[in-house]
This record gives structure tokens, C-alpha cells and sequence, in this order.
């Protein structure tokens, strides 16, 4: 959009003069911009996927086909990728798990979603969201995968949607020669997602597979691990579920002094919670301060010395505007709270924002 | 037009400072309820304009470059101008006002966008949304006003260069882009007062040079070059286009605050302004044009004028929706709400620019107070009413 934005390859070789060449044609803004209009995922382009099909998986989860750019540079089994999805006119961006084998960079990926209570983008993509519909990404991530070569002697203790980084893991063929044992935890025996891939598996002899069936049931305790999978410590484990799961199970790993065997995920480390004022940060400046939930941003950045932009100070010309690098922040005009995570790219007017929680604001 | 304060029949003097408030809160309760409606349909609209406006704009200057036969010639600069006009009008001024970043696009938003303008977007908002929106037809505060070189409110003290104004408007309306760079630049004040020495004087003009080289390259050379043998054609076929961009422009600016019937106000009206009155402000120093949609996009939807400076950042596809209601509020409190059609609020505009020129019909009762915001002295009072 911009002709501020550096180019990589704006450099002296033909291509980047001729690049160069084209930003006279379109300016002010970009020849990729005029070339997104017809070639979204081009190579060269931002990242972005079109999704081609919508599979339901069970009652509230679906399976995402999507078919990412020419800059897709693949992935390797249990990464996630963030999915930047507009949900009633926002963007908003959150992280899934690749469940696909991994092939060739220019074949389609998939995503399976739940969803969940109130889960503004994970029900959009479960029931509304259809094929066609362009998606922007990011390369996939993350450090939850397998070593090479896979160890011998393989545990996945899951819950709910933490399945679906292992279900990448078991499609991608890596775990053949493996001892593997699968602890799922679900609802109901309708709610697992992969319930009848993951049960053939656990036939062909592949895995062996223990489903707990909550409603009836009960939450897993992880202590039961000692009676369900006597060799637990012994094994490799990758965890992946709810924050109470895989908060118990680190402790229990600890408190037996094997940790180092444990690898979890969470796709949310931080979580947000909105209060009333906070700790306001201003990374680049390096300062700190305390902003009660009353003062404006704007405000609260001035009175510690930072150099903040400012303009109308009551919310219309947006001259204040800065990225919110995560936290929550409260419209003092009608209460509206605003919360990000980081690559959320969500910005705020200062001076009519609060903090309400801690927050950290780019300048 | 006289500033409202010292008007016999002053237009909100049956206003108590309850109903002013009230009138206020009605209004945050309009802006709330859009607000909270936003969504899918609103983000469908703006990016269907912009792939629209590239789109005529690609097409268009492709046409161009067989400019030498003059059926493409006449389709080429149609298309170009009416793309500049939507570039400038319902896309760039409306997402430089940050109307679009609720959508959270990067590539939608008031802090990245650039557009077809000479004057740099962060000048520009500076001028425009800061310093216009907030103190909308304030004597001595709002350049807006005349842009500093008319004289366009019967307040605004009488010189006999102003003879030549209507010759000034035609020009400025003519050269629209370069007027406004020179004026977000704040030009005449910053000479005047020695200022264009100082460093962050002169990075905003280099900005600003930047921006106009950029601009002229693409439009008097690069695509000229392309063309080959259509060169000067091309040149002509772009040179048209901004002239009637900028003549569009420009009348529709003249259209928001001109016309008889808009209010002005003075400097010390606005000293610890409640919302409310901020308000009021706005709706009495604002005037809308009626038309078709046609009219409104290709205006974007400044013909909702008064609707736009209420709520300067609600999409502008909405105005038009809450334009009604806005119209009934103003006749639930008495108040007037001004709109014409385009060719009336041209004239009405141009007629004062005319009649301004010349010294008011009777004389001041005191001396008037310069247009300078660095002197901060209240307009004394005048004896004439809405002359």
C-alpha cells in the first residue's frame, strides 16, 4: 500500500530495477497491490491461502483445506501455522495446527478447527466460513515435532483440538518403527477429532490408544498415567491440550525428575485477562510506567517523557494512532475493550484508550 | 455569514445547556449503534471501491497509451479522472480518517495508506483531521476557511488584495493539490513568521518534493514514455484528468463550509466546549449536498458533510443510512439543517466569494481582529447580522 514499505529486493540486480522501474508506474502505491487484484497467491506475493474445501470432522470441528501461496515454504509435522481470518469485517489472527503430510510446497495444507464457547474466529471457520475464501498466513512454526530419527518409545498425552499436531505427527509415517501410545481425552466418543482414523490406526496395530470419555468418565488426572502407561517416564512425550492438563502434567514430570522427556504446546501462552489500569510498556522507549484505568495512553506516555504522536486529543483525527503489541486496552469513549497478541497487528487511538490490564505499546 | 455568537437572530439561542447535552448524547448514541454494526457488509463495501478504482485506473491508463486516436483519447481520460476523483474522495480522505481501521487490514489503514495527492498523507491528516475536524469554522483557528487566501466570513477583516480573490479561487481550484501541500505546509505563516529555516520546516518540504516528483514522474513522464507515439497526448489526457479531479475537488470542499447558511464562530466560543456544544459546532458549520448515489460516492460522501464532520470516523457508506434520523434530530431541536443541490451550493459558495471581496456593505463597529492564530485575541463584535 505504501511506498514506504522496504523491499528486500530492491537491490542493483535487473530484477530490482525493473521492480524499481514499476513503483514509478503505480505510485503511491505498489505494482503488488494492482497484481493482487488478480494473482493473490503469486510468488512474491504477502502470504496468503484460499481455502478450498470445509470437512466437518465431528459435530464442532472442521477440517481446512487450504491452498497456501507460492511462498509457502512448508512445514514439518506438529507446527502450526497462523491464520489471519476476517471475521465480520476484522481481521483476526490465530495459530493452528498442520495436520497434513508434509508434500511438496505447492500442495494444499490443512488445519482441523474446534469450536469452541464464544470463540469468535473458530466458529466462523467451522460454520460459516466458505470455500473460496482468500486467508492470509504466515510460515509455519514451532518447535513441537519430532526428532530425527523418531525415538523408539513414543507417548501423546492430548485433549480436545490438542490432537491435531499429533494427528500431523502419525499421518506423516515418521513414528513406523515406533512404540506409540496415544492418551486422548474428549467429551464423548462422538467429540474425537480423527475418532475413526485414529481408532483404525490403534487396529492396524500402529498405536495403542486409550480414549477417555469425560462426560462419562471424568477428567483425566494425571496421576492415572502410572496404571494406563506404567512406562510413561520412560518414554518421549508430547503434550498438547488444555492449560490445566498441561500445567499437571509438567508438574507431574518435574516433581519425577523427568522433565527434560515432556514437550508441550500452547497456543496461547498469555492470556489476557482486562482489569482496570495496568502496567503500560513502550518498548522501543524502554519505559515503564503504572496508568490507572482512567488515563488516556496518550496521557500516561507524556507524563513518563515519551516522544508519543498525538493530534486532537478527543478521538477524531486519529494522529495518536500506535500498534498494540499485546495486552488490553479500554475505549474510554464507551467502555469497548480491545486485546491483542502479538502479530495480532491490532493499533489503538491513545488518546482516547486505557489500559485495562498490562500492555505494551510500540514506540 | 457572521459569526454565530453575535447574530440578532443567534440560531441556538433557544438551546438550554441541558438540551445541548441531551442533543449530544443522542448523538453518541447514533455513533454507538453504528459502531457496534460494523462488520462484513461495511469491509465488502470499501474493498469493492478500491479494486473498482484500480481496476478503471489500470484499464484506463492502458487506454491511454493509444491516446493518439481521439475515441481513446476521450474513454481514457473519462476513465482516469473519475478514478482519481473515487482515489482521492471515497478511498483516500475517507481511510485517512481512520474510518477503515476497525477492519485491523494493514493495508486499509490511516497509518499506511498513501494516495494520488501531492500533499504527503501524514501532512496532510495534520492539517486536515486536527486541526479542520476539530475546530471546524472557528475564525483564526480553522484555515479552512479561505485557506488562507480568501475571505469567505464577513468576520474576516477586508484587504484590497482580497479584490482578486475570485481569480485566487479559480486558480486554486484549478491547481486544488498543490494548494492544499502548500497549505498543510501552513506556507504563508511559516515564511511570514521565518519559520522555513527551521529543520523540521524543511524535512516537511522536502516530503512534500518528494511526493510532487514522485507524482509527476508517473503522471508527465513514465506513462507518457509508454505510450511511444502518444507521448504528448498522454501527457494532455493526464494533465486533464488531475484539472478535473482537482475542479471536483474543490467544489465539494466549497460545498462543506461555504454556502450561505453555515455558521462560524468565534475564537473564544470553543474555550472549554462540552461535547455537546462541540457538536452543535459541527452541525451548524457544516452543509450537505443532495443527490443520487452517483453523486455521493463520486463526492465521498462529503455530500453527507454534516453527518461526515459529526462523525468524522464512521465508514462513509454509513452517513447516507443515518442521515434521516440526523435530519430529525435537527428538527426535534430547532436547528437548520443546511443542504442544496450541487450546481446551488457551487453558486451559493462562488457568490461569496465574489461579494467578499468587497468590503462588507456597513462598516464594523469596532476593528476587526487579523486571521492569525498566533495572536490569540477574540473577534470583537460586529454590528452587522447574516448580511
Amino acid at each position: 500500500m505504501t511506498a514506504t514499505i522496504p523491499r528486500p529486493d530492491a537491490s542493483t540486480s535487473f530484477r530490482g530495477r525493473l521492480w524499481r522501474l514499476a513503483e514509478t508506474v503505480t505510485t503511491p502505491v505498489l505494482p503488488s497491490d494492482y497484481l493482487d487484484l488478480f494473482a493473490p497467491l503469486r510468488a512474491g506475493a504477502d502470504l496468503r491461502g484460499r481455502i478450498v474445501a470445509v470437512r466437518p470432522e465431528t459435530p464442532d470441528a472442521a477440517t481446512l483445506v487450504i491452498q497456501p501461496g507460492r511462498s509457502w515454504r512448508g512445514h514439518v509435522p506438529g507446527q502450526y501455522v497462523r491464520l489471519g481470518v476476517d471475521v465480520d469485517g476484522v481481521r483476526q489472527w490465530r495459530a493452528y495446527s498442520v495436520t497434513s503430510v508434509p508434500g511438496r510446497r505447492t500442495e494444499p495444507i490443512s488445519v482441523t478447527v474446534k469450536a469452541i464457547p464464544d470463540g469468535v474466529v473458530s466458529n466462523h471457520l467451522v460454520r460459516r466460513v466458505r470455500p473460496g475464501t482468500i486467508v492470509q498466513l504466515d510460515q509455519a512454526r514451532g518447535d513441537f515435532v519430532l526428532p530425527e530419527p523418531a525415538p523408539s518409545r513414543v507417548l501423546f498425552l492430548t485433549a480436545g483440538s490438542g490432537i491435531t499436531p499429533v494427528a500431523g505427527m502419525l499421518r506423516s509415517g515418521a513414528l513406523a518403527g515406533s512404540d506409540v501410545v496415544l492418551v486422548h481425552s474428549a467429551p464423548a466418543a462422538a467429540d474425537v477429532v480423527f475418532g475413526g482414523e485414529l481408532r483404525a490406526l490403534a487396529e492396524s496395530g500402529a498405536v495403542r490408544l486409550v480414549e477417555r470419555h469425560t462426560d462419562v468418565d471424568g477428567l483425566l488426572d494425571v496421576a492415572e498415567l502410572d496404571a494406563l502407561v506404567p512406562d510413561h517416564l520412560e518414554r518421549q512425550t508430547w503434550a498438547c491440550g488444555p492449560l490445566g492438563l498441561l500445567d499437571a502434567a509438567e508438574a507431574h514430570w518435574s516433581a519425577r525428575g523427568q522433565a527434560e522427556r515432556l514437550h508441550t504446546e500452547r497456543f496461547r501462552p498469555t492470556v489476557i485477562t482486562a482489569g482496570d489500569g495496568g502496567t503500560v510498556t513502550f518498548t522501543r522507549s524502554s519505559v515503564t510506567v503504572e496508568a490507572p484505568g482512567a488515563t488516556p495512553l496518550l496521557d500516561a506516555g507524556e507524563n513518563a517523557g515519551v516522544l508519543m504522536p498525538s493530534g486532537c486529543r478527543m478521538g477524531i483525527c486519529f494522529g495518536c494512532v500506535l500498534p498494540l503489541r499485546q495486552g488490553a486496552v479500554r475505549d474510554l469513549r464507551n467502555g469497548q475493550l480491545t486485546t491483542a497478541l502479538p502479530g495480532d497487528g491490532v493499533r489503538v487511538q491513545t488518546c482516547v484508550s486505557a489500559a485495562a490490564g498490562p500492555c505494551e505499546l510500540e514506540i | 455569514m457572521t459569526v454565530i455568537q453575535k447574530k440578532a437572530d443567534n440560531p441556538i439561542a433557544h438551546l438550554s445547556a441541558e438540551d445541548i447535552e441531551n442533543l449530544g448524547r443522542e448523538l453518541d448514541a447514533i455513533r454507538e449503534r453504528v459502531i457496534a454494526s460494523r462488520g462484513e457488509r461495511d469491509a465488502a463495501y470499501i474493498r469493492k471501491v478500491i479494486s473498482t478504482q484500480r481496476k478503471l485506473e489500470v484499464g484506463s491508463r492502458v487506454v491511454l497509451l493509444f491516446s493518439l486516436f481521439p475515441p481513446a483519447w476521450i474513454v481514457g481520460t473519462a476513465g482516469l479522472s473519475v478514478a482519481k476523483i473515487l482515489e482521492n474522495m471515497e478511498i483516500g480522505h475517507n481511510i485517512l480518517h481512520g474510518q477503515w481501521d476497525w477492519m485491523r487490514d494493514p493495508k486499509i489503514h490511516s497509518t499506511s495508506w498513501e494516495w494520488d495527492h501531492v500533499s504527503p498523507a501524514d501532512q496532510w491528516k495534520h492539517s486536515h483531521n486536527e486541526l479542520h475536524h476539530r475546530f471546524t469554522n472557528v475564525i483564526g483557528k480553522d484555515n479552512d476557511l479561505g485557506y488562507g487566501i480568501m475571505r469567505v466570513d464577513e468576520d474576516q477583516p477586508w484587504h484590497p488584495a482580497y479584490l482578486g480573490q475570485p481569480f485566487y479561487n479559480f486558480v486554486n481550484a484549478c491547481f486544488f493539490e498543490y494548494g492544499i501541500a502548500a497549505y498543510d505546509l501552513e506556507l504563508g505563516k511559516n515564511l511570514k513568521h521565518g519559520r522555513h529555516k527551521t529543520p523540521e520546516f524543511r524535512a516537511r518540504v522536502r516530503a512534500v518534493g518528494r511526493k510532487i516528483r514522485r507524482q509527476v514522474l508517473k503522471d508527465y513522464v513514465v506513462h507518457p514514455l509508454l505510450s511511444g507515439p502518444s507521448f504528448f497526448h498522454t501527457m494532455a489526457a493526464t494533465f486533464t484528468a488531475n484539472l478535473i479531479r482537482n475542479l471536483w475537488s474543490h467544489s465539494v470542499i466549497m460545498c462543506g463550509h461555504f454556502p450561505e447558511g453555515v455558521e462560524t464562530f468565534e475564537k473564544t466560543s470553543i474555550e472549554g466546549e462540552t461535547r455537546g456544544e462541540w457538536y452543535v459546532r459541527q452541525m451548524l458549520g457544516s452543509a450537505n449536498i443532495s443527490g443520487n448515489r452517483l453523486l455521493h460516492i463520486m463526492t465521498g460522501n462529503l455530500s453527507f458533510q454534516i453527518e461526515h464532520h459529526l462523525f468524522p470516523d464512521l465508514p462513509s457508506n454509513r452517513y447516507q443510512e443515518i442521515a434521516p434520523e440526523i435530519r430529525a434530530l435537527f428538527d426535534r431541536y430547532g436547528l437548520k439543517y443546511t443542504t442544496g443541490s450541487m450546481p446551488r451550493q457551487v453558486f451559493s459558495a462562488w457568490r461569496k466569494v465574489f461579494r467578499l471581496a468587497l468590503p462588507n456593505r456597513r462598516r464594523p463597529a469596532a476593528p476587526i481582529a487579523p486571521i492569525d492564530d498566533t495572536v490569540d485575541r477574540p473577534v470583537p463584535t460586529l454590528a452587522t447580522a447574516g448580511v
